[in-house]
């Protein structure tokens, strides 16, 4: 293609500019804004005004390949003005009607960020800033690979560290004390400076690791080193599992009590997402009411043990004796919700499941069931377990509890999957009818997958209690059944390593991110529509699952479902 | 083997019968407890049902969305009640600005015609965004994943409303000419139920005729018999869809501006959640995929939703029945999923595999 193809360019820059709208409209500009990522010129904000328009400028110049550089720059700076023109629009809009009365975020404030604090002559600056932006993308896709490569990479990196300078802190803050923090962190925000020195010694280290694949790559096609790479990455992965395992003991202590409590929240979804994983992703029947056993292992164990007047257990229990019960509990409601629903599938199965879930929420919230739930009170005054007399009473210590859980609930978890009923869940997932044509009792084995199931939940749900030591009925709503699917299909489903990616993604990474909590959800809206489109198999997913669903990719247009 | 497998398959027969029973006992029992012991009057029962029949008819507007788009994707686009809240939400500015001005208290017809085809079309552009950003490219996709993006746009639609229009709750103005009462068969009733229930009904009918009798409502029927076929005879496959999902966006946002009327409180971006599932349990009622059937169905579940704290948990002798209320409706949907699947009017599950 020799020309400019404008209809491309126009296009792509419309819908960067159109994002840049959308954020700037819900309010998420102005919320994020307040975070600065590199020194105070560079914030969060801009990652969403801008991260649109960048990504218009370096598709535009994709569409234009064969082109020169100079075609590429042109069509991308076209781009970037069409890009500036929705977010203009608004702010012209702005400034002679009252929009604020219903668009609550179309504030002073969100005007000045999107003005540069120039009033009318920033709109020009705007128009400069998504012009200058999408030509960079543009730049920067006709660079050669290696480069493209390694600099977005380490640019990527360097916004990563930005956004979670606060583990950056905290580390940093226990190995070398409080000062060196100082020294490259202004605030939250990285000092240009380190975030220059960052920039140029991961872009060296990317570059030299490219080269040593390079070389790698030419001597594996030689065949010499097969038997060796074989070898060292054996021992590679032995050394990674060991080095896994020291962090994880030694976790707490290095980052605190706050990110502490950030890690029992990602273990308590584990535990969670685990236990799903069992009904969804070996088994095939998506359960959107997971977070009625959560709730049933939460009360089951805070009406054994509270010290308050609800208590049912006479006394008699401690965290460690009522820790059985508790799952046989929420494994015998597991088998008993798993009963009506034996014969449905698919989509009703999922509403029936949402069903169970908010029919037990209403109830734990009724004055009907008050005398033994609390109502609305919930349970109070749940003690804290005792490990040999040493009280769990803290995050560092109840991390523990959650990680023995989960590694627990992992290690049979992977047994299940190779064992005989493993494959028979599989085999259920695959189609229903075949599967019990070939023998599989499809009454037991469902039953089997919704009792373990609620077995692991109950688990999460009873370190919950003890964790929190009050639980109400608020804490058990849909958003914990939404939560722990979402973890489970965006790390893979069927995949252990994906349920534990997942977990770090959406649960660790959002407490993180406090300050943004209200927009937590609509980011996890879009990441599941994301991941449907582009990656339904997840981040690490289970090799069935990647290989079915390619096999769905290479079918013919028209087969209808 | 066969006889194994027929064992097996009656234990569950037997469980899920007994069940059934269990259900029914109770259901007479509270009935019967309630009525012999006298606790309301009739005219208490009336206010009751007309209200209800008011809510059901808003429940069946909702439903016809579900049904619609299952009829012809064998989808259910679980963001549905999202659609509904979003022209609710929207057309909530336009009321109070209509309020203002004063055009509500001088041409009350006009502006609520005004405000429910604003909210008409807030819905179905919202739904044909939907469906084209969300559920077209996935339409050969295994069934879990259209159902997992659609939880994940319900959701979105909930916080970017939640974003445009902030978190607090709004109210539609009060219209001076549905205030008052009617005397409908010796009962008093407030105004606006009859109102809201006549025009909810026109619109189902208008809807009936237009599926039934008109070439656009053919292909769309055509295309939920069997799209290939329908492809071969010359349909526009994906603009019977689009205009699918834009018509049942469109009553869905009539829903919400009927909803305003009947209970101006209580707008906010989470109100679409319980509407949703209970419009789809409405649909499944009356049998996913037909017509009549959500109809039907929304205005029994309103009847039920309504009667049912009353009629049947007091009679239990369930204290604060009405906590339960949501609970109703959940209970039904389960119920009917197990015990008829099919719903009251439908046959077409099972050929076609829930």
């Amino acid at each position: 293609m020799k020309t400019i193809d404008w209809k491309t360019a126009i296009r792509n820059g419309l819908v960067g500019g159109v994002i840049a709208l959308y954020f700037s409209m819900i309010g998420m500009v102005e919320a994020f804004s307040g975070r600065n990522l590199i020194g105070d010129f560079f914030n969060m904000g801009h990652l969403l005004l801008f991260g649109g328009v960048l990504a218009a400028g370096i598709l535009t110049a994709r569409a234009h390949k064969e082109a020169s550089v100079g075609i590429n720059a042109f069509s991308s700076l076209v781009a970037g003005l069409a890009a500036g023109i929705p977010t203009t629009l608004l702010i012209l809009l702005a400034n002679n009607v009252e929009l604020q009365s219903v668009f609550v975020s179309v504030n002073r404030t969100l005007l000045a960020l999107l003005t540069f604090e120039r009033g009318m002559s920033g709109l020009g600056l705007f128009f400069l800033a998504t012009s200058l932006i999408a030509l960079a993308g543009g730049l920067y896709d006709s660079l050669p690979g290696v480069y493209k490569r390694t600099l977005g990479l380490s640019l990527s990196v360097v916004v990563v560290v930005a956004v979670f300078s606060n583990i950056v802190t905290q580390i940093m803050t226990t190995l070398f004390g409080r000062p060196s923090v100082r020294l490259i962190l202004d605030g939250d925000a990285l000092k240009p400076l380190s975030a220059a020195v960052l920039f140029v010694v991961l872009t060296g280290i990317f570059i030299l690791r490219e080269q040593r694949r390079v070389k790698a790559e030419k001597l594996v096609a030689s065949g010499a080193a097969a038997i060796e790479s074989k070898r060292a990455s054996l021992q590679r992965q032995v050394i990674l599992f060991v080095g896994i395992g020291i962090l994880l003991l030694i976790a707490p202590y290095v980052l605190g009590s706050f990110l502490s409590q950030v890690l029992f929240e990602v273990g308590r979804f584990v535990l969670l997402g685990l236990g799903l994983n069992i009904v969804v992703g070996y088994a095939g029947l998506l359960d959107l009411g997971y977070v009625a056993f959560f709730a049933f292992g939460a009360y089951t164990m805070g009406i054994l043990t509270t010290t308050g007047p609800l208590n049912q257990g006479g006394g008699l229990f401690n965290f460690w004796l009522a820790l059985p019960i508790v799952v046989l509990v929420s494994v015998f409601f597991g088998i008993m919700l798993g009963f009506p629903v034996l014969r449905m599938r698919g989509d009703y199965l999922a509403i029936v499941t949402l069903g169970f879930g908010e029919i037990i929420r209403i109830l734990a919230l009724s004055d009907w069931l008050r005398p033994i739930m609390g109502g609305a009170q919930g349970v109070l005054a749940i003690p804290s377990p005792v490990f040999f007399g040493i009280k769990l009473d803290s995050p560092e210590k109840m991390y523990y509890l959650v990680l023995a859980g989960a590694l627990l609930v992992a290690f049979v978890s992977i047994r299940l999957r190779d064992s005989r009923l493993g494959r028979q869940w599989m085999a259920m997932r695959e189609d229903e009818d075949v599967a019990e044509a070939m023998g599989i009792n499809l009454v037991q084995t469902k039953l089997l997958a919704f009792a373990i199931g609620a077995g692991f939940s109950g688990l999460g749900g009873a370190i919950f209690a003890a964790r929190l030591g009050n639980i109400f009925p608020h804490s058990f709503n849909l958003l914990i059944s939404i939560n722990a699917l979402s973890l489970i299909i965006v790390g893979g489903l069927g995949s252990i390593p994906g349920v534990i990616v997942g977990a770090i993604a959406l649960v660790g990474l959002p407490e993180l991110l406090r300050e943004f909590q209200e927009y937590r959800l609509l980011m996890y809206g879009i990441l599941l529509i994301v991941m449907m489109l582009n990656r339904p198999e997840g981040f690490l997913p289970a090799e069935v699952f990647k290989r079915e669903l390619h096999a769905e990719e290479a079918e013919l247009p028209g087969a209808e479902a | 083997m066969f006889k194994k497998t027929l064992a097996r398959l009656s234990w569950v027969d037997i469980f899920l019968r007994v069940l059934q029973l269990v259900a029914a006992i109770v259901i007479v029992y509270g009935l019967v407890t309630t009525f012999t012991t006298a606790r309301y009057s009739s005219e208490q029962w009336a206010t009751l049902a007309f209200a209800g029949l008011a809510q059901g008819s808003i429940y069946a507007l909702i439903a016809l969305g579900y049904t619609l788009v299952y009829g012809i994707l064998l989808m259910i686009n679980f963001a549905h009640g999202e659609i509904y809240m979003a022209g609710a939400f929207s057309t909530v500015f336009l009321a109070m600005y209509f309020d203002r001005n004063g055009f509500l208290a001088s041409n009350p017809l006009v502006a609520i015609i005004v405000l429910i085809l604003f909210s008409a079309a807030i819905s179905s552009g919202i739904a044909i965004l939907l469906e084209r950003i969300a559920y077209r490219p996935l339409r050969n996709a295994p069934r879990l994943i259209p159902l997992i993006t659609a939880i994940g746009a319900s959701f979105l639609l909930q916080y970017t409303f939640r974003g445009l229009f902030g978190s607090q709750f709004r109210s539609y103005p009060e219209v001076s000419i549905l205030r008052g009462t009617w005397t409908i068969l010796g009962f008093n009733v407030p105004i606006v139920q009859p109102v809201v229930f006549l025009a909810a009904v026109s619109l189902m009918i208008t809807l009936y005729w237009y599926v039934e009798r008109t070439k656009a409502g053919r292909a769309m029927r055509a295309v939920s018999e069997d799209k290939a076929v329908a492809r071969l005879m010359g349909v526009d496959i994906d603009k019977v869809i689009v205009s699918t999902f834009a018509l049942g966006g469109a009553l869905a946002g009539a829903a919400g501006v009927f909803n305003g009327l009947f209970r101006p409180q209580g707008v906010f971006f989470l109100m679409g959640f319980f509407p949703g599932i209970k419009a789809f349990t409405a649909a499944v009622l009356g049998g996913i995929g037909n017509i009549p059937g959500a109809m039907f169905g929304g205005l029994l579940l309103g009847l039920i939703e309504s009667l049912g704290p009353n009629a049947v948990l007091e009679g239990l002798g369930i204290p604060a029945a009405n906590q339960l209320k949501d609970a109703i409706a959940f209970t039904v949907l389960v119920l009917i999923l197990i015990f008829r699947p099919q719903g009251i009017f439908g046959e077409r599950l099972a050929e076609k595999k829930a």
